[in-house]
């Protein structure tokens, strides 16, 4: 069987090529959909660090990429109404740089996910689960109704904000942006896995209480795991955002949260290509079935389910022949 | 005489009505073996989950050193220097042997917080974890997934995690179990020397083993502790005999 190293290079070589091959073929909207998937992809790995090395199966990651879109979607629309951000006593220039808009996207959903785990990973299981079910319909429920942003109907961008020395608006050179971030998140994932931090974290993960015998906190390092992926994650709403030009109460629905779920599970849960590989499947039967049939998520359905029965690993894991990293 | 490393005072513990533990007050002197033995279902197990955290005590408290640690979590107990280890193994099955011990190695560290070097390049870290391993006897299969290991090598493992912690006194629920005689043998040598490092509290069935390392012998029935002394008291007990020893000779 093949080493997950060589795996995780191919998957990501091929990942570039489609838009390549799509751009000399002049396909531009195959550009798109590699893009949405390099960013679904992005949103997963986030969800796969709490939830394949920390064993937290949180249902409300949506919580996360639904405020990334709204830092975007903020932001962008004070600046392009030239109006400022009132916060209380603080005014705050809106803006279209996206380097500014992706730190806020990163520093609001960390927060929020400190607060959110903080307050649900003192339960475990299937109680773990329903308390982030929980949050993630609290934010959906209130961007609903939050009208000065659009509500229901969401908030609409007229132009991608900028990136210095990138013209965003050519989709191949966006495609860069979204693909390069996707690269530094996976490779921040393979040295946090690697590190000690992400070794006690997946040894918390298969036994707490031996993780407690040695004198370590497990609450603690799930609890900074959780930052670390819901950040992540956020990351990955701001770009999902700018994707569209568009943001909507959609991207906080329960819905999203189990997709990334989906998207693991298909590619190998705990595994670093699993989200990207899951993503890529998924945007294309998305596209591809969906355009004959509005019941293509049967089909995504049979998939999970044959590899739920039969293959624990996900496809990463057909592919090494090995349910996890070592076994 | 010398002052207990690890003592409870008046312990009690019910699981609604049955009495699991009651006013267990036991202690453990420097380079000693205690041995708790009992029959099944006595509780020892609760016993050392109340000593080690897990388990909160509904009166009573634990002692290790001078600090009363009766309030403290499993986590600051370890902090404070006590080495479990489990009647049923608690190891992390998906990653190697080596990982497993690093883990211990780690917990004494008490620095978990880093995030970007690779674990296994620590080189500090990997030779306290070999040097564990190979008292132990595991070195040579240290790359290995735990779960291949044999139930001998995890019993082996769960002591090799608790060494790595270099604690003040150990408490362990029958290391033992399953080993099978020979493995027992070495397992027996191997705590006979351990005790000089730090004093082992021993939960255990083997009574060869028992009768060959205690320095003393604690007797536990229905939550009670009915009887305590040397092994040559203990052998010699009539209430013992007629309680426990009795039922199987
Ligand atoms: N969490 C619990 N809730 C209710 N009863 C419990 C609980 N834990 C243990 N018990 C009961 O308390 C008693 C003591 O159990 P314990 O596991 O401490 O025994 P033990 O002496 O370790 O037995 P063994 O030799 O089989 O390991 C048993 O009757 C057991 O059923
Ligand atoms: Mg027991």
């Amino acid at each position: 069987m093949i080493r997950e190293g060589y795996i995780n290079a191919i998957v990501l070589f091929g990942f570039l090529l489609i838009p390549i091959c799509a751009l000399i073929i002049e396909e531009p909207y195959t550009i798109t959909l590699a893009t949405r998937a390099a960013v679904l992809a992005l949103a997963a790995v986030g969800l796969n660090i709490a939830l394949g090395i920390g064993g937290l199966v949180s249902l409300g990651h949506a919580v996360f990429f639904g405020l990334g879109g709204y830092a975007m979607g903020i932001l962008a629309f004070h600046a392009q109404n030239y109006i400022p951000v009132e916060l209380g006593p603080l005014t705050i220039n809106g803006t279209k740089s996206m380097p500014i808009i992706w730190l806020t996207a990163v520093l609001v959903s960390a927060f929020a996910a400190l607060i959110i785990g903080l307050l649900s990973l003192r339960t475990t299981g299937v109680y773990f689960i329903m308390i982030t079910l929980a949050f993630g319909q609290m934010f959906f429920f209130f961007s609903i109704s939050w009208s000065a942003y659009g509500g229901e109907d969401g908030l609409s961008i007229y132009v991608r904000n900028v990136f210095p020395g990138v013209n965003t608006l050519v989709p191949i050179q966006f495609f860069g942006l979204c693909f390069t971030a996707l690269c530094v998140a996976l490779f921040v994932q393979s040295r946090l896995r690697a590190s000690i931090f992400g070794l006690v974290l997946n040894s918390a993960r298969q036994t707490p209480v031996r993780a407690e015998t040695v004198g370590l906190n497990p609450m603690r390092l799930k609890l900074l795991a959780f930052v670390i992926s819901g950040a992540i994650t956020g990351l990955a709403g701001a770009l999902f955002a700018d994707l569209n030009r568009f943001v909507s109460p959609t991207m906080f629905s329960w819905q999203l949260s189990g997709e990334l779920i989906v998207l693991i599970i298909i590619g190998g849960v705990g595994r670093l290509a699993g989200p990207v590989i899951g993503s890529a499947l998924f945007v294309t039967l998305e596209h591809f079935l969906g355009e004959f049939t509005d019941f293509w998520h049967i089909w995504l359905g049979l998939i999970l389910l044959l590899i739920v029965l039969f293959a624990r690993g996900g496809i990463i894991g057909i592919l090494t022949g090995k349910d996890g990293p070592h076994v | 005489m010398s002052e207990p490393v690890l003592a409870t005072r008046n312990l009690c513990k019910t699981f609604n009505a049955l009495v699991a533990t009651d006013d267990v007050s036991i202690d453990l002197k420097p380079g000693e073996i205690h041995a708790i033995i009992g029959p099944n279902g006595a509780g020892k197990s609760t016993l050392i989950g109340q000593i080690c955290g897990g388990i909160k005590p509904d009166a009573g408290s634990v002692h290790l050193g001078d600090s009363d640690v009766t309030n403290f979590s499993t986590a600051e107990r370890a902090q404070a220097g006590l080495g479990r280890t489990f009647q049923i193994s608690a190891l992390a099955m998906e990653d190697t042997v080596l990982e497993n011990v690093l883990l211990g190695v780690v917990g004494r560290s008490a620095k978990p917080w880093r995030f970007w070097s690779p674990a296994l390049k620590a080189r500090d870290l990997i030779e306290s974890s070999m040097a564990a391993l190979e008292r132990v006897g595991l070195a040579e299969v240290c790359d290995q997934v735990t779960a291949n290991l044999s139930h001998g090598q995890r019993r082996q493992l769960e002591v090799a995690v608790a060494l790595a912690l270099t604690p003040k006194a150990f408490v362990m629920d029958e290391p033992m179990a399953g080993l099978g005689a020979e493995g027992s043998h070495s397992m027996t040598d191997f705590l006979s020397e351990l005790r000089h490092e730090a004093p082992i509290l021993l939960v255990e069935h083997d009574m060869d083993a028992v009768f060959a390392l205690a320095d003393r012998i604690s007797v536990l029935v229905y939550g009670r502790i009915i009887a305590s002394g040397s092994v040559d008291e203990i052998k010699a007990s009539k209430k013992v005999r007629e309680a426990y020893l009795g039922e199987e000779t």
